[in-house]
């Protein structure tokens, strides 16, 4: 009972911290919900017996991540967001772009209702097949990420690594050395 | 049960009570050695050899009137000294500080010395100790001073890039202890090779303990890296406009981090509390343990007023361009190595 308690007041928090970082019109109290979010999320994981995955969370997304979003929030400074986007003229709010996205965002919500209709108990993942215990260990996970999952792992390592590059080249401006 | 139950709250208890008093005794600690090295007493009159001193510093912060700004956030401007100290001390929570003991046939079962006994400890503190960016970044920000902000900045820049080094050291060490459990990493440096080295890692990680040691000054702000609060660049940084006891939450941030920073260096490189047989066999290993912590906080300090700050590109310089391309060769060495001699 206490465990159901505390997993409905760790989500309750998590989806609260999730749509007030949309409700803000401060960014600075944007990226601190956007933390809080992520911190009842980690929460959820260990509920979930993997003490890994949270402290992982909090090292990479809430530790490292947010600060650098900090960071450039603070380097803007900028008080509210920018005025421009809720300018009829703006290009973000066409008519076109808005049905995109719309459309986009319809996509979103039918593949997740898809998702989760199609996953139960039953369907674990492959490290915890037959052993839930050893899906949390840290021997598991490394095992299974450069085995079964070895192509995407590196894939997704790759495509982080060019997306650096790319920031890199259009930071520099024409003439810098 | 019910008497075990005491004793680790007790224990809990006797860890939060060291660490304020470390903080406290840091101050002074600080400042007599600073006296020493400048051909000075330092503070001597309010105690015996000033020993009272910490208790009047906090005494004469508690009386002073909490200001505000005007512009500052008023949320955050609370929020982030508030989050500074509990992040330090939380960060401390599961480092262990002496062996499982009984003490002295009172319990059954022994029982460790630390405040939580967690099988992914390292990451944890290190998860924590990244979490106390934010009271410094925060507390920059909230300000809306420009001093303040440009203290704020250098923090978060600063302690992103050295985390990274950080890490990697770490990483070394866990890789040869072959565990993520600080009390297990411990445990493994027992003992001794030809009977007379203590088998501890930092003369098989010699690399690792100084980039370690190199970034954990770099993570708590301290000179030669104290960029957030470089006095004569930026009046006092990301502190500026703190007053009463919302500003002494900083300081003792900043001293319980340096605690912890050599805590945990003591357990990863140091073996902890072993390296004098009768006293771990009496059960006092956590003396050693404190001898140690010590002796690595006594570096710190004679750091501090040894070398001059650096530069702030200078620090960016060598933070990516030395000190982390050396900590990856560091782990891919010891990598490489373990394999060989575990196959």
């Amino acid at each position: 009972m206490p465990e159901t308690l505390v997993f409905w007041a760790l989500s309750g928090m998590a989806i609260l911290a999730s749509a007030l970082v949309i409700g803000q019109r401060n960014p600075m109290y944007s990226v601190l919900m956007l933390i809080a979010s992520f911190g009842a999320l980690a929460g959820l994981y260990i509920q979930l017996d993997a003490p890994f995955v949270a402290v992982a969370q909090i090292i990479i997304y809430a530790g490292a991540i947010m600060v650098l979003f900090l960071f450039v929030v603070m380097l803007l400074n900028a008080p509210q967001e920018d005025a421009a986007e809720w300018d009829r003229s703006h290009p973000l709010r066409q008519r076109g772009v808005m049905r995109f996205g719309a459309l986009l965002a319809l996509l979103l919500v039918i593949q997740l209702t898809w998702a989760l209709l199609q996953a139960n108990g039953a369907d674990l993942p492959v490290g915890a097949r037959g052993n839930p215990e050893a899906l949390g260990s840290v021997r598991t996970l490394g095992r299974i990420l450069f085995t079964e999952y070895v192509f995407a792992f590196e894939a997704t390592s790759i495509l982080i690594l060019v997306a650096m590059l790319g920031a890199v080249v259009l930071a520099r401006r024409e003439g810098d050395r | 049960m019910e008497l075990r139950f005491i004793v680790q709250l007790a224990i809990i208890g006797f860890t939060f009570f060291m660490l304020i008093n470390a903080s406290a005794l840091l101050v002074l600690a600080e400042r007599k050695i600073m006296g020493f090295m400048q051909q000075r007493y330092g503070p001597y009159l309010v105690g015996p050899h000033g020993l009272l001193q910490p208790l009047a510093d906090i005494l004469k912060l508690l009386m002073k009137e909490e200001l505000r700004p005007k512009g500052a956030d008023k949320w955050l401007f609370t929020l982030a000294p508030i989050l500074s100290v509990t992040a330090a001390f939380a960060a401390f929570a599961t480092v262990p500080w002496g062996a499982e003991t009984t003490f002295f046939g009172l319990l059954d079962e022994p029982v460790s010395l630390g405040a939580a006994d967690v099988n992914v400890g390292v990451l944890v503190i290190f998860a924590i100790t990244s979490m106390g960016v934010y009271g410094i970044v925060l507390a920059g920000w909230s300000s809306n001073s420009k001093y303040s902000l440009m203290g704020g900045l250098r923090a978060s820049a600063q302690m992103i890039s050295y985390e990274l080094s950080y890490a990697t050291a770490l990483a070394a060490v866990i890789l040869l202890a072959g565990s993520l459990s600080l009390r297990e990493v411990v445990d493994s440096q027992a003992g001794s090779w030809f009977g007379f080295i203590p088998s501890w890692y930092v003369f098989l990680q010699p690399v690792g303990f100084i980039i370690y040691m190199i970034a954990g000054v770099a993570e708590t702000n301290r000179a030669p890296f104290d960029f957030p609060e470089a006095e004569q660049e930026l009046v006092a940084g990301y502190n500026t406009e703190y007053s009463s006891v919302r500003f002494a939450l900083f300081p003792q941030a900043e001293y319980i981090n340096m605690t912890t920073m050599s805590a945990v260096a003591t357990d990863l490189y140091l073996g902890g509390w072993h390296g004098v047989p009768f006293l771990t066999e009496l059960g006092l290993g956590w003396l050693v343990f404190l001898a140690k912590v010590g002796a690595i906080l006594f570096t710190y300090i004679w750091v501090r007023w040894t070398l001059p700050r650096y530069r702030y590109d200078q620090l960016m310089q060598f933070g990516w361009k030395w000190l982390f391309p050396a900590a990856v060769i560091n782990l891919v060495v010891t990598a490489g190595l373990v394999l060989y001699f575990n196959a």
